[in-house]
């Protein structure tokens, strides 16, 4: 972040299907309210969607983090819960380990985090086992990249 | 701010100031301010929604009326499908055509004719974009609802380019008058009147602010105002014989879901009601309906037959509608029309080529740094507010009460509960100040007194 902006909070819990994407719907309209191009805000809510779509799916709780600056804009999730064995695997598209049950809701088509990374200019993934999962996530406010 | 024009305005007189409407705004458009409802022009989509919520009728629609007439002097009625839904069962077409004739226009124009054309456009268009182009900027979304399109500027920008460039079925109705019967006619277009016969304000709010190119409407009649009169000339039989147009193919675009029947497109989604197309519209926006090759969303509920403009109410009308439909052949298109539809498109006729601005209404502030700190300021006053969305303080919910507080519009203390607990504070503080004495008045007895009871009391707390 090169100027200070600011940072919204938004808790997630882990099989809360009711409250699913939530977090992600206040994020977008945050963003719609301080005016960022539609293309943007597109890529960063279907990219934090995606990750509080994990968070909901495969741990226990977590977070999302908005952090905006009339640069830049990031997204946060962070999580406890599993990690994720091997990323590279994870990232591959179609790859998921979700229970029937979250099949059966039509989630764990494996696409998560392959969207993430197309819709982000940056992901990172941090990961420890048993311990948790951080995806920072940066955009670049200007760029109407497509996705 | 610039005003934008509206159809949908506030009679000050029957407002008492409560506040169903501005919980029921799908833009958040109204506040109630000073005892009185007050609609924010920029976000107005002139959907209706708060006419339907108004128990004192406050909310009304401008338009033209029947007196309009008398300035033109050949006057074309354009009636929308939706008004056949709106007499009793068995009444057909050409007895209400009759009507309008009697009532005092020249000619009448179904829009449902109309509607026939544009479903030829629709579907050739359908077939050529999803030819042409990738499942990620699909499903489209049909151009039909003034509301729904207007709800996408506001609230959805992100969207406009799904918006099926083809005309209403009311233009098309406007242009092919003037294409084929003008030229008939013996009077210069000036003195010729065209008029929409009305279910909703919107169109007569797009009717109003349209750049109208090659055609030209000029006014609209909602159904509440002519249908008294018009029911009186059904009851009392045709005397005048018109020959109406339209099929079921046409007619049935009157109902939520008709578009779609007419056009024939299976992979399609029909929604109804404003608060419905918005949450679907979010559903669109994040990507999820790529499956999905068209949308077609209607603003009021059960589709045009539920306007707020209209009189019967809209599962009935609907009923009607379809009813009606079927026994004047919804199944095909007369192969006239296809002919004419095709001959039509490929010169472009139905293109609309209206340019579809984003309408910020709903940002804090132009500016991307001062829209931020402003964000975090409402942020910051979420914190103090009750987070009820009670609506007393006047604005819809206790976000948007911030919204308006950091814009200028509005005090912390508009809030009950804030207001409540300053004047607690200020009770209290009040009751201490009462207890003290100016030290230039002497030690009188009554003095001594406080003092001995102050000194009683803080040693009490000991
Ligand atoms: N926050 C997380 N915690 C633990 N495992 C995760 C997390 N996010 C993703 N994964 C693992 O990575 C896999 C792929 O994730 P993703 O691409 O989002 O697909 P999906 O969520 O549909 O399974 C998941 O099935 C899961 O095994
Ligand atoms: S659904 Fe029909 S009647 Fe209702 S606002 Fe849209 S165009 Fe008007
Ligand atoms: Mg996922």
């Amino acid at each position: 972040m090169t100027t200070p902006g600011m940072v919204l909070r938004f808790s997630v819990e882990g099989g809360d299907y009711a409250a699913a994407g939530e977090a992600a719907s206040k994020i977008k309209k945050a963003l719609r309210k301080i005016g960022v191009d539609a293309g943007v805000i597109r890529r960063v809510a279907i990219a934090a969607y995606e990750a509080e779509m994990n968070i909901v799916l495969h741990a226990l709780r977590g977070r999302l983090i908005l952090e905006v600056a009339e640069d830049k804009l990031r997204v946060i999730a962070e999580d406890e819960g599993p990690g994720i064995p091997d990323v590279n695997l994870a990232m591959q598209e179609g790859f998921s380990t979700a229970s029937d049950l979250a099949r059966e809701m039509g989630f764990g088509a494996g696409m998560g985090l392959p969207n993430m990374k197309k819709c982000s200019d940056t992901i990172t993934i941090e990961t420890t086992k048993d311990r948790g999962t951080k995806v920072v996530m940066n955009f670049d406010i200007d760029d109407d990249g497509v996705t | 701010m610039k005003t934008r024009y509206h159809s949908v305005v506030l009679d000050e007189e029957k407002c008492q100031g409560c506040t169903n409407c501005i919980k029921n705004c799908p833009t958040e458009a109204i506040r109630v301010r000073g005892g009185k409802a007050v609609i924010l022009t920029e976000r107005c989509i002139d959907c209706g929604e708060c006419i339907r919520t108004c128990e004192n009728h406050a909310k009304k629609a401008l338009s033209e009326t029947l007196d309009d007439l008398k300035n033109f002097r050949y006057r074309v009625a354009l009636p929308a499908p939706s008004l056949y839904g709106q007499f009793k069962r068995g009444v057909m077409p050409r007895a209400v055509l009759a009507a309008l004739r009697q009532i005092g226009f020249d000619e009448v124009y179904e829009v449902a004719a109309a509607a026939e054309l544009t479903t030829y456009a629709v579907r050739t268009y359908l077939e050529e974009y999803t030819a042409a182009n990738d499942r990620r900027n699909l499903p489209l979304i049909s151009s039909s609802c003034p509301a729904v399109v207007r709800l996408i500027q506001v609230r959805f920008p992100g969207l406009i380019p799904r918006i099926i460039p083809i005309d209403p079925p009311y233009v098309t109705a406007a242009k092919i008058f003037y294409r084929e019967r003008l030229p008939e006619l013996d009077y210069p277009p000036e003195e010729i009147g065209l008029f929409f016969i009305t279910p909703c304000p919107a169109k007569i709010t797009e009717i109003k602010t349209a750049v109208q190119a090659g055609y030209h409407v000029d006014g609209a009649i909602p159904f509440v105002s002519i249908f008294g009169k018009l029911q009186e000339q059904v009851e009392a039989g045709e005397k005048i014989d018109v020959l109406p147009k339209s099929t079921g193919v046409g007619i049935g675009w009157a109902r939520a879901g008709g578009e779609s029947v007419a056009v024939k497109w299976d992979n399609s989604l029909s929604v109804d009601g404003i608060h419905h197309v918005a949450a679907l519209l979010e559903e669109i926006e994040m990507d999820k309906l790529n499956d999905i090759d068209y949308i077609e969303a209607m603003a009021c509920p059960e589709g045009c037959v539920g306007g707020a403009l209209t009189v019967e109410n809209p599962f009935v009308a609907r009923v009607k509608i379809r009813k009606l439909a079927e026994t004047v052949n919804d199944k095909e298109l007369p192969p006239e029309v296809a002919a004419l539809g095709a001959e039509l498109y490929a010169k472009g006729f139905f293109y609309s080529g209206q340019e579809l601005p984003a309408i910020p209404a709903l940002q804090l502030d132009k500016d991307l740094g001062v829209a931020i700190k402003k964000l975090e300021q409402v942020e910051g006053l979420m914190t103090k507010l009750p987070g009820l969305d009670c609506g007393a303080c006047g604005s819809p919910t206790c976000r948007s009460l911030a919204e308006d507080i950091v814009q200028g519009n509005a005090q912390l203390s508009d809030c009950i509960f804030i207001l409540r607990e300053e004047l607690e504070e200020l009770a209290s503080k009040l009751l201490l100040l009462s207890q003290k004495r100016p030290p230039a008045l002497g030690k009188t007895g009554s003095e001594k007194e406080v003092a001995k009871s102050e000194s009683k009391e803080s040693s009490g707390k000991d």
